[in-house]
C-alpha cells in the first residue's frame, strides 16, 4: 500500500513542468486559435521527444494522467487525447504525428495526419467535414464522414483512457487556475487590504482547495485500477472541481478575469469545453450507476 | 504507486471479518445517549476488548494489536461494513487516549487506559464554554493552584460536553494563569464527573435525546495526577486531539463507503417515479464522494507513513466528511419520499449528519484554516488577544 507518485513518477512531472513553464503555451493556445499552428506544433514535438505520445502504449495510465494533468495546467493546445491516449489503444500503436478521432467531432481534424471514427465498434478512417467554433477558441471541431474500416484493438477501453485523459487535464486546469487565483488575491487591494484577507474571498477559495483535493485521487485511483465505474467518477469530480475552480477564477478576479486578453480566458474556456468532452457529466453519471445497482 | 494490501494486512481483514461475522448484534443497540442503550454500548466494548477488537492500534500491553495505520483503517472498514455499534468510548479512544500516549505520565497511562479499552470508564470531552465555541481559547472557567493539597480548584462552566450525561470521566481545558496571554495559562485536567462540586445537567439534542451536556464546577478539587502535560501547556496539549478529532482518527472511511453502499441499497428498492429520479444524481454523487475519501485517506496514510503530519489538511477531511455525510442522508429521505420524516435509522443518520459541519471545529473554521496555512492567504485581523 503506497498510494503516491514514485521518485521516478515525481521527476517526469517535474521535467514535463519546467519543458512546459519555459514554453510559452498561452502564446501557443491563442495562436492555435487564430488558425496559426507552428508554436503549437514545435511544442507538440518536444513533448514526443519526452515520450508523452508513447505513454498510452509503452508506460501506466499513472504516467498518462501525470502528463495530462501538466498538459491542463498550461493549456497546451491540439488533440492530445486523441492522439496521445485513445489512437494509441485503439490502434495498438503509438501515433507518429498528429492522430484525432470523432468524440463525436474530431478535434483539429484539418490538421491531423490521421482522423478516426468509431461506428459501432469499428474503428474507421474518416474525413473531415463542416467545422464548429468551440467556446474554446483553440479547439476547432469538425464533423466527419467514414470512410474504410481498419484493424483495432480494445476501443472500449481506448475510450476509457481518454476519458481519464481529460479528467486528469481538468485537474491540472483547475489547480492553475486556483494557484493564479491565490496569486490574485494577495495582490489586489479594496477597503484598504488584500482581497485575499476577506472570508468571502477565503471560504470560496477553500472550497476549490477541498474539491480538487478529493478528484486527484480518483484520478490516480482510476489510473491503477481503469475500468468504466472508476474512470468515469474522476471524470465527474475533475470535471465539478474544474468548474468550480473557473467559476470561483473568474468570481474573485472581478472584471479583468472576463476579458478575453487576460489568461485567465484560456482556461475557463478549456474547462467549459472538457466538461462536456468525452462523456458528459450525466453520461459519466449513468454509467457509474449501471455498475452499481440493478445488477 | 499501489493499492495493495500485504499478505499480513488482508490475514487482518479476515480476521476481522470473521469476529464481526460472528459477533455483531443482529438487532441494532438502542441509542446509546439513553440509560439502557448506553449500559449495552459498554457490554458491546467489553466484548469487543476481550477479543482484543476495541483498540487495535494501541500497544499490546493496552489490550491494543500494535496495528498499523493500514490495519486501524481496514478494521474500521470491517466494522462499519459489518452494521456494529456506535462506539460509546470514542471521545476517550480517539480523542484522549492519543494525548494520553503522547503527555500522560506512566502512571496516568497505567491508570487510565486499561479501563478505556474494556469499556468500564466511558469520557466525556468539556471544551466549548458558554461564551468560548469556535474561539476555544477565550474560555474562563478557571483552576486555582492549592498547595496545600497538592492541585488544582476548578470553577466554572463548560457545554456541549458529548457523552457527559451518561460518562464517568472528563476531559478539558481550564484557565490556571489569568495574567498570561489568551493561549498561554491553559491547564489540561483530568476529572471524574462525579466528583465533589460537579453537577451535569443533560441537554436534549435535536433528535431529543441527551447526547451533550452543561457540566458546572463549584470548587472541584483536581490533585496533580490528574493534570495532562504540564500547567500552563494546555492548548498545545489540546490541539494534538484537535488535529486527531478533525483529521483521520474520527472518521474513517468504511463509515462513509458503508453508508453509501446501504444508500445503494435504499435506491435499488425505492419504485420508479419523481423522488428517485430526482435522487438519482445524488446517489451516484455519494458513491463517488465516498469513494474519493476511501483513496484519500490512502494517500494520507502513504504519507503519514513516510512520517508526514496531517496538520492542515485535516482541515480539507473534516470539511469533505462533514458534507459528505449531510448530502448522503438528505438524499436517502428525498428516496424516503413521504415517509422521510418518520422514525428511521435514515433520518437518524441524517440529524446526527447535521452536527458534522459544526462540531470539531466549525467548517467556517476549517475553511479559514485552509485559506491561512494550506493557500496562504493573509489572516484576518483578529479581536482581543486577552
Amino acid at each position: 500500500m503506497r498510494f503516491e507518485l514514485t521518485t521516478d513518477q515525481r521527476d517526469f512531472a517535474a521535467s514535463l513542468e519546467s519543458l512546459l513553464a519555459a514554453a510559452d503555451t498561452v502564446a501557443a493556445a491563442r495562436a492555435w486559435a487564430d488558425g496559426d499552428h507552428d508554436a503549437g506544433l514545435k511544442l507538440w514535438q518536444r513533448l514526443a521527444e519526452q515520450g508523452v505520445t508513447m505513454l498510452a502504449t509503452e508506460a501506466t495510465p499513472v504516467e498518462v494522467c501525470i502528463a495530462f494533468e501538466a498538459l491542463g495546467r498550461h493549456a497546451v493546445p491540439g488533440p492530445w487525447v486523441e492522439s496521445a491516449a485513445y489512437l494509441p489503444v485503439a490502434l495498438g500503436r503509438e501515433v507518429e504525428g498528429i492522430g484525432t478521432v470523432a468524440a463525436p467531432r474530431a478535434l483539429d481534424a484539418d490538421i491531423a495526419d490521421e482522423v478516426y471514427v468509431a461506428v459501432d465498434s469499428a474503428l474507421h478512417t474518416a474525413t473531415a467535414g463542416a467545422a464548429y467554433v468551440s467556446v474554446d477558441r483553440s479547439r476547432h471541431l469538425f464533423d466527419v464522414t467514414p470512410g474504410g474500416t481498419v484493424e483495432h484493438g480494445d476501443l472500449a477501453a481506448a475510450y476509457d483512457l481518454a476519458v481519464l485523459a481529460t479528467a486528469a487535464q481538468l485537474l491540472g486546469a483547475g489547480e492553475r487556475v486556483l494557484a493564479d487565483a491565490v496569486t490574485y488575491v494577495k495582490q489586489r487591494k479594496q477597503f484598504g487590504r488584500e482581497i485575499g484577507s476577506y472570508q468571502a474571498i477565503k471560504h470560496h477559495l477553500a472550497d476549490v482547495r477541498i474539491a480538487l483535493d478529493f478528484a486527484r485521487p480518483l484520478v490516480f485511483g482510476a489510473a491503477l485500477d481503469p475500468t468504466p465505474r472508476s474512470v468515469s467518477a474522476a471524470k465527474v469530480a475533475c470535471a465539478d472541481a474544474a468548474y468550480l475552480a473557473s467559476r470561483t477564477g473568474l468570481q474573485v478576479h472581478g472584471a479583468i478575469g472576463y476579458t478575453q486578453e487576460f489568461d485567465l480566458s484560456v482556461w475557463i474556456t478549456r474547462i467549459r469545453a472538457l466538461v462536456t468532452a468525452w462523456g458528459t457529466p450525466a453520461e459519466h453519471r449513468a454509467r457509474i450507476l449501471s455498475t452499481l445497482v440493478g445488477a | 504507486m499501489d493499492l495493495e494490501l500485504s499478505n499480513s494486512e488482508l490475514a487482518f481483514q479476515a480476521e476481522a471479518r470473521a469476529w464481526l461475522a460472528e459477533n455483531v448484534p443482529a438487532e441494532p443497540l438502542p441509542s446509546l445517549d439513553t440509560p439502557e442503550g448506553f449500559e449495552l454500548h459498554r457490554q458491546w466494548e467489553a466484548k469487543l476488548s476481550a477479543a482484543r477488537w476495541s483498540v487495535v492500534s494501541w500497544p499490546e500491553e493496552y489490550h491494543g494489536r500494535a496495528a498499523s495505520l493500514v490495519e486501524w483503517i481496514i478494521f474500521e472498514e470491517e466494522y462499519y461494513r459489518a452494521g456494529a455499534p456506535l462506539r460509546v468510548g470514542q471521545n476517550g479512544i480517539f480523542l484522549l487516549s492519543p494525548i494520553l500516549f503522547e503527555h500522560g505520565t506512566q502512571e496516568q497511562q497505567d491508570r487510565f487506559l486499561p479501563s478505556m479499552a474494556t469499556g468500564d470508564k466511558v469520557w466525556a470531552q468539556c471544551w466549548s464554554e458558554p461564551e468560548a465555541g469556535s474561539d476555544l481559547a477565550s474560555l474562563k472557567s478557571t483552576a486555582r493552584r492549592d498547595d496545600d493539597r497538592g492541585g488544582w480548584v476548578l470553577n466554572g462552566q463548560k457545554i456541549w460536553c458529548s457523552r457527559a450525561a451518561l460518562a464517568h470521566w472528563g476531559f478539558g481545558l481550564f484557565r490556571s494563569d489569568p495574567e498570561a496571554l489568551k493561549h498561554a495559562g491553559l491547564t489540561y485536567f483530568l476529572f471524574p464527573l462525579d466528583a465533589d462540586g460537579v453537577t451535569v445537567r443533560p441537554i436534549a439534542q435535536l433528535d431529543g435525546e441527551a447526547g451533550f451536556a452543561e457540566v458546572f464546577f463549584d470548587d472541584v478539587f483536581v490533585p496533580d495526577a490528574d493534570v495532562l502535560g504540564a500547567p500552563g501547556d494546555g492548548w498545545r496539549v489540546a490541539m494534538s486531539t484537535a488535529g486527531n478529532e478533525r483529521g483521520l482518527s474520527l472518521r474513517s472511511p468504511g463509515r462513509f463507503t458503508a453508508a453509501a453502499d446501504r444508500l445503494l441499497a435504499l435506491y435499488d428498492e425505492t419504485p420508479e417515479g419523481p423522488n428517485r429520479t430526482a435522487a438519482t444524481d445524488g446517489v451516484v454523487d455519494a458513491w463517488i464522494k465516498a469513494e474519493a475519501y476511501r483513496l484519500y485517506t490512502w494517500g494520507t496514510v502513504s504519507r503519514l507513513k513516510d512520517g508526514g503530519d496531517i496538520g492542515a489538511a485535516g482541515s480539507v477531511n473534516k470539511v469533505w466528511w462533514s458534507e459528505l455525510d449531510v448530502a448522503l442522508h438528505e438524499t436517502a429521505l428525498d428516496l424516503l419520499g413521504p415517509d422521510a420524516e418518520l422514525e428511521s435509522t435514515w433520518l437518524d443518520g441524517y440529524t446526527f449528519s447535521l452536527s458534522g459541519p459544526i462540531y470539531a471545529g466549525t467548517n467556517e473554521i476549517q475553511r479559514n484554516i485552509i485559506a491561512e496555512r494550506i493557500l496562504g492567504l493573509p489572516r484576518e485581523p483578529k479581536g482581543l488577544q486577552r
